[in-house]
């Protein structure tokens, strides 16, 4: 089970997991979360786990730590080998010892793992107090110096802070630094930047390969990001339903993967690097059920390239030297480079002949931060929205891009009138939406409806899923015959790729992409021409993304649905959209046909964002530059003046702190608000 | 700050306001006239121009809005009027007896936070075991047993075991605080418990939310002892629904005493309630509602601003 002999017999593994296995026992049964996980790291390398949600990489993780959550996590087998001893027979007091001293852990959250009531100088001179025994002014002196390592400004101030005065990348670096503090040997960051902005992503990530590599701790990345796999890894594990399937370094799995899992992720997660296919490929189906977890390969369910033999447990072996998988296949798969440049390329759809469907023009939206009592206070005003101008044609997507607090949500809320214009014009085919209201306003909003992006909270929970899909028929009553209710959504779930029966379901027996299937039929119940989808896909696993991504681009086709696609995933936004807007602080940076603008941006902003995030192909990413964003986001309450982006603009000069540029054709059908193009 | 204070306070005006229209209405409506039960309730023959004449001086017999106008003016200049049974001013009237309700409060509420955070915090730490069982059982059956049963049983209890009873005549804690505490721990100790019981249960269930917090997961990871985890890292956040409660029962008990002191023979604020109702003594009464209507407001100021001193979070 060991691939010691590989790193030859004088290099021992910093830690070492043996043929672990963890159970949880719930009220509804015992989860297998991991059964016979096995990795190395070594000193100084960096070590990736990647694998959808469930799979059992975190639960790795926190066994490591030994954090399971107790009483219900139990290691039932195994060993995790740490500098010679077995993590898993020391005593609690050993174990606190080694924890933050040796091994030091950054968890995914930076806005909940922090302690809201405790100073971040506390938090960060905690591990130096108890571990290193330092006085309080060594302490806090260090403390300084961790704070100006991991790249925060104004050090001394920031120790009497609270974590709620920092941002979100600060919280992070925050964090990084507790991590740091004893100069541990080995740091595990689980899924360290997914709950961060991705020009914020890349700064983190660069800044820990960046003092990792420095200071020679071996450092363990949990993620479910493939191309944060590909930039940053050394070796890489892929998990799924709780066992290693493959396991090899970063050029072998993404260039020569040996297992079906592999592959099928590889080809369905959309790439920023390749021009848009016919179809995402997906892994059909979902994980099994770690409850029940099904006997012989736990893939073979979904597998293209299952044979009678996947009927009995895949043992991980070699398939090359140092490359393990766990398939009974592994010697005969397809190359899956291959498989992907064979995906036939569609040209995009001329959409110039389409009339215009929507029209918003020099739309604002503002919003009035009230003060609080009797005696009031100066009101603020965010503006979440100025001055923005796009048109869709009908049958088009308009893909709209950017980080969080840009202002997309608030213009898909405006677009839908559940939030009214501050000011502008919103026309849609040729009425006038942004004032209309009563009888016109009912009647257009069956024609405009919305996906939101969290399947778990968006659906009643008391609600089954008939009930939910075919509320909106008898609202507008269009079907007043109870039967004939039941039958249309048995249609709208047939629709979407789900079965009449799951209509009296409730939300919670369903899987994530499957709710998100139910929200879409939700939309199409009342047969609209225009859906608002705000993050539809970002809450789900990716193989499930692919399937959801690839259901909205055949209900485009067979409806000739007009999409207003609102992400920040600019891979997924090229993929479904025909043309993109790029927006930064509440005002529109770039907006082009989609392949015009991933090829050639012009928007010192759209190359940034492009820039920093991850391609899922180590090639690729070790021939990039690192070239990430500096500074944080400005506040909408107080936007920098001129070009909103001047403060972070690689380009920025004088002028553009006086100007606000206007959206001007730069190129053919390219549109940027830039004075420096 | 300040300036929050001040807004907080002046928020009070329209809050007691609404208070006293409602309750110088509710009494009228319900039916009672004093005048006839103070004259008349003896069986004695008055004639009417005798009732006629007592409600001339106490100001009932003009119309209701001009006797709320007088009320209003009364207060305003802080004339809280006199009572309309004895004569005596309403505030020598509650002078005499909210010392000893607020002490009752008071020791009420330190024995109830003494014995509820230990207790609500090993019941959370050590969850579905048998420590959390005997306390959840202790803390349940504060909530079933009612204070004034279980003041009956102190007593019954001090009598037949120690031939003892509590002394019956009130002495200020500042005279004799032996005499003073001997009295009012049994009273405090019955009402305490069934505030400990409230307080404990929601210790413990703060405590184990708190528990599952992401920054508790940090601090553990970063190797910190399991009882600075406790103390350190959950015990202040913890704390803050529980300061909300322990405010309400606090201001719950000013008023609220009235059976136990009943139980144990107690001249308190709760007595005069029930005194001033039944003899519809309005000014009395009018006058009680308002200040414990004031104490719940001022109450519920002081936890918002322990509030802010607990959690940086919060500030005005």
């Amino acid at each position: 089970m060991t691939t010691r002999h590989q790193h030859g017999a004088s290099a021992e593994p910093l830690l070492s997991i043996e043929d672990l296995h963890v159970h949880f026992v719930t009220s509804r049964g015992v989860v297998r979360a991991v059964e016979g996980v096995s990795y190395q790291v070594h000193k100084g390398e960096i070590v990736a786990v990647v694998g959808e949600s469930g799979c059992g990489k975190s639960v790795t993780s926190l066994t490591v730590m030994r954090l399971l959550a107790q009483p219900a996590g139990r290691v039932v087998g195994g060993r995790i080998m740490f500098e010679g001893r077995d993590l898993l027979t020391l005593g609690d007091e050993e174990m606190r010892a080694i924890r933050g001293r040796d091994i030091a852990m950054i968890f995914q959250e930076p806005m909940t793992s922090l302690n809201p009531v405790l100073s971040i100088g506390l938090q960060i001179m905690e591990p130096l107090t108890i571990h290193l025994g330092m006085s309080e002014a060594q302490a806090r002196a260090r403390a300084v110096e961790l704070m100006g390592l991991v790249g925060i400004t104004d050090p001394e101030r920031r120790l009497d802070q609270f974590p709620h005065q920092l941002s979100g990348g600060m919280r992070q670096r925050v964090m990084i630094a507790i991590g740091l503090a004893c100069n541990p040997k080995l740091i595990i960051a689980d899924e360290p930047t997914t709950a961060l902005d991705v020009t914020i992503q890349a700064q983190i990530l660069e800044l820990m390969k960046d003092l990792v590599r420095r200071l020679g701790i071996a450092l363990v990345i949990i993620t479910h990001n493939l191309g944060i796999v590909a930039r940053y890894a050394d070796r890489v594990n892929v998990m799924y339903a709780a066992r290693t399937v493959e396991q090899g370094t970063a050029d072998e799995v993404f260039l020569t993967p040996k297992h079906p899992y592999a592959i099928g992720l590889m080809r369905s997660v959309p790439r920023l690097d390749r021009p848009r296919g016919q179809r995402l490929e997906t892994i059909e189906g979902l994980p099994p059920n770690l409850l029940k977890p099904p006997t012989g390969c736990r893939f073979a369910e979904r597998c293209p390239y299952r044979i009678e033999i996947c009927a009995t447990e895949p043992p991980l072996a070699p398939v090359d030297g140092d490359h393990l998988s766990a398939c009974h296949r592994a010697r005969e798969l397809p190359l899956a480079a291959a498989a992907t440049s064979a995906a036939a390329v569609v040209p995009a759809v001329d959409l110039s002949a389409q009339p215009t469907l929507l029209e918003v023009e020099h739309l604002a939206k503002h919003f009035k931060v009230p003060a609080r009592g009797l005696l009031g206070g100066d009101t603020r005003t965010v503006k979440a929205v100025n001055d923005v101008s796009f048109t869709i044609a009908r049958g088009e997507t308009l893909g709209l891009v950017g980080e969080s607090g840009c202002g997309k949500t608030t213009i898909g809320r405006v677009v839908l009138r559940l939030d009214d214009p501050t000011a502008g014009e919103i026309r849609y085919d040729g009425q006038d939406l942004g004032r209309a209201a009563g009888g016109e306003m009912q009647k257009l909003r069956r024609q405009i409806q919305v996906i939101f992006q969290d399947p778990f909270s968006s659906l009643n929970p008391r609600m089954s899923v008939g009930e939910i899909i075919g509320e909106p028929l008898s609202v507008y009553r269009l079907e007043p015959d109870s039967r004939r209710v039941k039958e249309r959504v048995g249609e709208l779930l047939t629709q979407v790729g789900l079965f009449p029966y799951m209509a009296e379901r409730y939300p919670h027996e369903l899987s994530g992409g499957q709710r998100q299937r139910v929200g879409i039929a939700r939309a199409l119940a009342l047969e609209p021409s225009f859906i608002v989808c705000d993050e539809p896909v970002s809450a789900l696993d990716v193989s499930i993304q692919g399937q959801i991504i690839n259901l909205l681009e055949d209900l485009q086709r067979r409806y000739g649905l007009t999409f207003l696609f609102i992400a920040h995933d600019l891979a997924v936004v090229r993929h479904i959209s025909h043309r993109v807007a790029v927006m930064y602080l509440g005002r529109i940076m770039e907006v082009a046909d989609r392949d015009t603008l991933y090829a050639a941006p012009q928007h010192p902003y759209t190359q940034a964002l492009l820039d920093a995030a991850p391609v899922p192909d180590p090639l690729i990413e070790r021939s990039r530059a690192p070239r990430a964003l500096t500074g944080e986001l400005p506040s909408p309450l107080n936007p920098p003046t001129g070009c909103v982006f001047h403060t972070r603009c690689p380009k920025a000069v004088e002028d553009c702190r006086h100007i606000v540029p206007e959206l001007r054709e730069v190129r053919p059908n390219q549109l940027a608000a830039c004075i420096r193009l | 700050m300040i300036s929050y204070l001040a807004n907080r306070t002046l928020m009070m005006v329209p809050t007691l306001f609404g208070v006293a229209v409602l309750i110088f209405f509710l009494l009228r409506v319900v039916p009672g006239d004093i005048v006839e039960v103070k004259l008349r309730g003896d069986g004695g023959t008055v004639s009417a121009e005798t009732l006629e004449a007592e409600r001339k001086r106490m100001g009932l017999d003009k119309p209701l809005p001009a006797q709320f106008a007088d009320w209003m003016k009364g207060m305003a200049t802080f004339d809280f009027g006199k009572s309309m049974w004895t004569d005596r001013p309403v505030t020598e009237e509650i002078a005499a007896r909210i010392e000893l309700s607020i002490e009752v409060a008071i020791m009420a509420s330190i024995i109830a936070v003494l014995i509820a955070i230990p207790l609500g915090t090993l019941s959370a730490l050590f969850r579905d075991t048998w420590i959390d069982y005997v306390i959840r059982l202790f803390t349940i059956a504060g909530l079933a047993v009612p204070s004034f049963w279980l003041g009956m049983l102190v007593i019954l209890s001090l009598l037949s075991f120690f031939n003892w009873l509590p002394p019956i005549t009130y002495t200020p804690i500042y005279v004799d605080p032996i005499a003073n505490l001997s009295q009012l721990i049994w009273p405090a100790m019955a009402v305490g418990y069934r505030y400990a019981a409230v307080v404990a249960r929601m210790v413990r269930s703060s405590i184990i939310e708190v528990m599952k917090e992401d920054y508790i997961r940090t601090a553990r990871a970063k190797g910190v002892y399991e009882r600075l985890v406790v103390s350190r890292h959950a015990m202040r956040n913890a704390l803050l629904p529980a300061i909300t409660v322990i405010g309400l029962e606090f201001a719950f008990l000013i008023g609220g005493l009235v059976v136990t002191e009943q139980v144990f023979n107690l001249n308190g604020i709760g007595k005069l309630f029930v005194q001033a109702v039944s003899r519809n003594d309005f000014t009395l009464i009018q006058t009680m509602v308002m200040l414990i209507a004031t104490i719940f407001i001022a109450v519920n100021l002081i936890v918002d601003v322990l509030y802010a001193a607990l959690d940086p979070r919060i500030r005005y």
